[in-house]
């Protein structure tokens, strides 16, 4: 079973197991499946700071998110480390390594590129661009936009949702300008 | 139009309280499984958003389109057929408020930068920590910063 369990989970398999979050939070308490409310209602309980949006009873509508969102942490503890890919590198398409040794980058193993994304990393500027520019505008632009890749893209097309419709393209607009642009020039 | 229009209102009278120790337990449990599954299907790897954004492979798209075709039968099921939560309740999906979508394009465009730029949403931002790729946690505080800073400007913003 753990071997089984521990290889890489086919997209048709992972892919219909988080659409089942959907229904799975709506049938159990009527809650919307989405993560990135989480950012706000943790600036809600922290550094309120007379804001509006800030100004609500965070613990009644958002705890279960955070609850949630705790288990995230531990789902990831588990799937990293006792459910551990043998072998451990992901099998990523040729052509994307390629692109990707072409503009600088030249660690494939484990889930980021640790010459930037890591501690070290963070005291070269494509590391700081990466994790604090790119943590900053998430948090920034999923409050803007109400909802990120859960929120939208799962929730919110699976409603059939016209704004999520909107955020989605969003989404891929700014990925695909990093991707093209933005990062054959930072490394 | 206010900008309330853009806002699902959080206290309004639907949020049900039902903070009851039992219910966090599930919602912990249903989280530990929402990670496992986002670890297991890779999605939560830089490499991964690159190989998407690269049109290199088809693995993110078929994770996210079997997850919103999984969601679409089961939300169409459930509004047809009136199904209640398991407590009785009606099961209400609050429409998202639509003003000009100023909103919804240029903060999504934000939003996917950053994506592209850390690899990671929200959800695989919480995964990656409990994996241990602890430098994630600034990439948090910065997405913290990032939704703060947003509540501050959220008057002046266009939405």
């Amino acid at each position: 079973m753990i071997e089984v369990l521990s290889q890489p989970w086919p997209w048709y398999v992972a892919g219909p197991l988080i659409g089942l979050f959907v229904p799975a939070l709506l049938l159990f308490s009527s809650k919307k499946f989405g993560i990135s409310s989480n950012l706000r209602h943790i600036c809600a309980a922290t550094i309120p700071a007379k804001i509006d949006y800030f100004n609500y009873d965070w613990k009644r509508k958002g705890l279960w998110g955070l609850i949630f969102a705790s288990g995230v942490v531990i789902g990831g503890f588990i799937g990293t480390i006792l459910l551990a890919t043998p072998g451990g590198n992901i099998d990523l398409s040729p052509a994307t390594v390629a692109t990707l040794e072409n503009i600088g980058i030249t660690d494939f193993s484990g889930l980021v590129p640790k010459e930037f994304i890591s501690w070290q990393g963070l005291s070269t500027l494509p590391g700081l661009i990466l994790i604090i520019g790119g943590g900053f505008l998430v948090g920034f632009g999923a409050r803007y936009a109400d909802g990120c890749t859960s929120g939208h893209a799962i929730s919110g097309l699976s409603n059939l949702q016209l704004p999520s419709l909107v955020a989605v393209l969003g989404f891929f607009a700014g990925g695909l300008f990093v991707t093209y642009i933005i990062l054959p020039i930072l490394f | 139009m206010s900008t309330q229009t853009v806002d699902q209102n959080p206290n309004a009278a639907s949020a049900i309280d039902d903070n009851t120790p039992k219910n966090l337990l599930i919602y912990l449990i249903l989280g530990t499984l929402f990670g496992i599954v986002l670890v297991k299907s890779e999605v939560i790897s830089w490499f991964r958003i690159q190989e998407m954004f690269l049109f290199d492979s088809f693995h993110m798209y078929g994770v996210i389109g079997s997850a919103v075709f999984v969601g679409v039968i089961s939300i169409q099921i459930i509004k047809r057929f009136n199904i209640r939560t398991f407590s009785g309740d009606p099961i209400h999906i609050a429409p998202k408020p639509w003003n000009k979508g100023t909103n919804y394009w240029l903060g999504g465009t934000l939003f996917g930068l950053g994506w592209a730029l850390l690899g990671a949403c929200p959800g695989p931002i919480f995964a990656l920590i409990g994996g241990g790729t602890s430098v994630l946690v600034v990439g948090l505080l910065g997405a913290l910063v990032g939704a703060w800073t947003y509540g501050y400007l959220k008057p002046k913003l266009p939405h």
